[in-house]
């Protein structure tokens, strides 16, 4: 029966790396109306800052895990500042601005770092299960999205930050009127958004290398699941990765690797006939 | 004699025509020739292109260096297509109405296939000097860069041999340069005495290679890994190979048509290639007269040779080829050159001797099995002059001059 485990273990990685490379995105959706479009050079570039850091001597866990969401998260400050504040409640126009963004961010990465993968070395070992071993970053990769997903809960539903900011996210005006800073909160969100994307960009970086393209390749799979999953940044995410992280790693494991990628698709055609707002609509369906 | 103001405006009238005479006069005689090329310098190809170009720079500086092609120069007329295959069309188009002598470039299939048949209709020579899946006959296209057969014919029975490997399992990149490649893999394995051969294709964008990729490998038993993965989402399963201990499993070995190619060796951490066998023309550590030359130009003109890859040199060695026919026809005209080129002519480059076999208009070349170890291609077994066996089985351009098609290889 290991093969049965392996194929359980192989099931919850895709779930996590989809859940990954989602959760920052959603965020901005869920609580801001922004569709990023840059989402996966945000990614991208969390996994240069971790070669660049990592280059500079430091140590690769801190250069993934700090160094990659701080990077990020100042970068997403900026562009909130410049671009995105004067296009809040637009969301065509953040579409535009953003995939712009994306176009100009992998035109720089490509003049700065040129257009060839790096890669960066972690070996954590591997881990015998039966007869076969699982690569051990497979498994922290796992245990880093669940500790993550649990700290984005908690701030969303444990502190007074949430609070207002899924009051802002609900009822706008009414959150202005009682003298919270919505703009401020808007700001905050956005950078949270980014430093998300960036540690997706950061704990990847070891598994997949990094370059200037390697957006392209994350923000297809991260733009379905979040549309998939609806508004609810957290739970919704959460639900359409794991639906579709088991369809496809099924189909994978049944047929093959790219039959993988077309039910993927096919799940969320349906999931979407079905639930056209997207899967958390089923549970906001009551509030609204 | 009498210098009246007749004389004199004939005479110097005379002088300043036979002046302004001379210079158009031998700039007539040696009006360049003229070389297009197309290459992908920017976007995601580039990586493949710039090294292309430097490389073509550096084989008409030269020849010109060395007082050109006839006594003309060779003028390059390059644009960068930035790595979209609409681009191909449009600019060689452009190119042809301004007249061409000759082509050399593109770099995917695809844009072959894109400007293929534009210069076959204007009777431009066209020179594709990258490896690439076979099959391609027609009389107005010459091919310099290896085809699978001759790496497979070379890599599969020695690796299986070294290594007493019996089972295999091939990871292909889903398109048709790694389903006729598998396919070679899986003739060459059989007749080898294989008793297994299990092939299993994957997406081009698919970059994740979890634990049940390596599991369906360790559970098959195979004991050599063959890798025809392509593109830069594809390099993660070298990672996750890596992690997963199995580079360091005595028992289960890696072997590659791809890897390097676009020196992946030199990016990627050194841990994650050690140990793995490859097979390609050109061998940068090879210690041929030719290659040191060419490395020293290199460094010369460009600096650091780092950059340099297999396809570069297929693009270096396809100009000298091109200008060897050249000056052996004493004409840059397409039937003279053909004439040359299909009675087996050749030039010795930077990866040895490449000579055009005449009934495919494809090269034999020579063939290195190469182990990597940190980051560096080392020799382990050369085979001189391997035959593109392949489209030789397709493709007869000596019964069939006016043939002009592709032929899916089916095995």
């Amino acid at each position: 029966m290991d093969i049965a485990f392996i194929f359980a273990i192989q099931i919850i990685y895709a779930i996590a790396v989809l859940t990954l490379i989602s959760l920052g995105l959603a965020l901005v959706f869920g609580m801001m109306r922004i569709i990023n479009l840059a989402h996966g050079e945000f990614i991208t570039l969390g996994g240069y800052a971790t070669i660049m850091a990592t280059k500079a001597g430091f140590n690769i866990w801190v250069a993934m895990l700090v160094m990659a969401p701080i990077v990020v998260g100042v970068w997403s400050l900026f562009i909130e500042r410049v671009i995105i504040r004067f296009l809040y409640g637009r969301l065509i126009y953040t579409m535009l601005a953003t995939w712009g963004l994306s176009l100009a961010m992998t035109g720089g990465l490509t003049m700065i770092f040129g257009n060839t993968t790096e890669g960066v070395a972690l070996d954590i070992g591997s881990i015998p299960i039966g007869v076969y071993q699982v690569n051990g970053y497979n498994l922290f990769l796992i245990f880093s999205v669940a500790v993550t997903s649990i700290l984005v809960a908690w701030v969303l539903y444990g502190t007074v930050y949430g609070r207002i900011a899924r009051a802002a996210m609900q009822n706008r005006d009414m959150t202005q009127a009682f003298g919270y800073p919505v703009k401020r909160i808007s700001m905050l969100t956005f950078v949270v958004g980014g430093m998300l994307a960036g540690l997706a960009g950061g704990i990847l970086a070891p598994t997949t290398g990094v370059s200037p393209f390697s957006g392209a390749t994350w923000i297809a799979d991260a733009f379905i699941t979040v549309i998939t999953g609806g508004t609810a940044p957290l739970l919704g995410t959460l639900a359409s990765a794991g639906i579709l992280g088991v369809v496809s790693t099924s189909t994978v494991l049944i047929f093959s690797s790219a039959a993988g990628g077309i039910a993927l698709l096919i799940a969320a055609l349906i999931l979407l006939r079905l639930f056209p707002l997207g899967i958390s609509s089923i549970w906001q369906r009551s509030g609204k | 004699m009498n210098i009246n103001r007749r004389n004199f405006l004939i005479g110097t009238g005379s002088a300043v025509g036979a002046l302004m005479a001379v210079p158009y006069i031998s700039h007539a005689q040696s009006k360049p020739i003229r070389l297009g090329m197309l290459l992908d310098t920017s976007g995601p190809f580039s990586a493949y292109g710039i090294p292309m170009e430097k490389a073509s720079q550096l084989a008409v500086e030269s020849i010109n260096e060395g007082g050109g092609l006839l006594g003309r120069e060779v003028e390059i007329v390059f644009r960068d297509t930035q790595s979209d295959m609409a681009n191909y069309t449009t600019f060689a188009n452009q190119m042809v109405r301004q007249g061409l002598d000759v082509f050399h470039g593109g770099i995917l299939s695809a844009s072959r296939e894109a400007i293929r048949q534009t210069l076959r209709q204007r009777e431009i020579p066209y020179f594709y000097n990258v490896l690439y899946e076979g099959g391609v006959c027609d009389g107005n296209t010459f091919v310099t860069g290896t085809t699978p057969a001759q790496q497979v014919e070379a890599l599969i029975p020695h690796a299986m041999n070294a290594y007493g490997a019996k089972k295999l399992y091939v990871l292909a990149a889903n398109y048709n340069y790694g389903q006729i490649t598998a396919a070679w893999v899986k003739r060459y394995a059989e007749q080898n005495g294989a008793t297994d051969v299990e092939v299993e294709f994957f997406d081009l964008s698919d970059g994740e290679f979890g634990p049940a990729a390596i599991a369906k490998i360790q559970e098959s038993g195979s004991d050599l890994v063959v890798s025809v993965l392509v593109g830069a989402a594809q390099l993660s399963f070298y990672s996750e190979w890596l992690g997963s201990g199995m580079l360091a499993n005595p028992d289960v070995h890696l072997i590659s048509t791809t890897f390097g190619v676009g020196n992946e060796h030199k990016v990627l951490p050194a841990a994650q290639s050690d140990g793995m066998l490859v097979a390609n023309n050109w061998a940068p550590q090879n210690d041929s007269a030719e290659n040191k030359a060419f490395l020293e130009a290199w460094a010369a003109k460009h600096g650091n040779t780092d950059d340099i890859h297999e396809i570069a040199v297929s693009q270096y060695q396809g100009i000298l080829l091109w200008a060897h026919a050249v000056e052996q026809a004493g004409s840059v005209e397409r039937s003279a050159i053909t004439q040359v080129l299909e009675s087996g002519a050749s030039i010795v480059g930077p990866s040895g001797k490449v000579e055009m076999d005449p009934a495919t208009h494809h090269c034999k070349l020579d063939i290195h099995v190469m182990e990597i170890q940190n980051q560096q291609m080392n020799i382990v077994k050369s085979f001189a002059q391997r035959e593109p066996v392949d489209t030789q089985s397709v493709c007869n351009l000596t019964e069939n001059p006016d043939s002009n098609v592709q032929y899916e290889i089916t095995l």
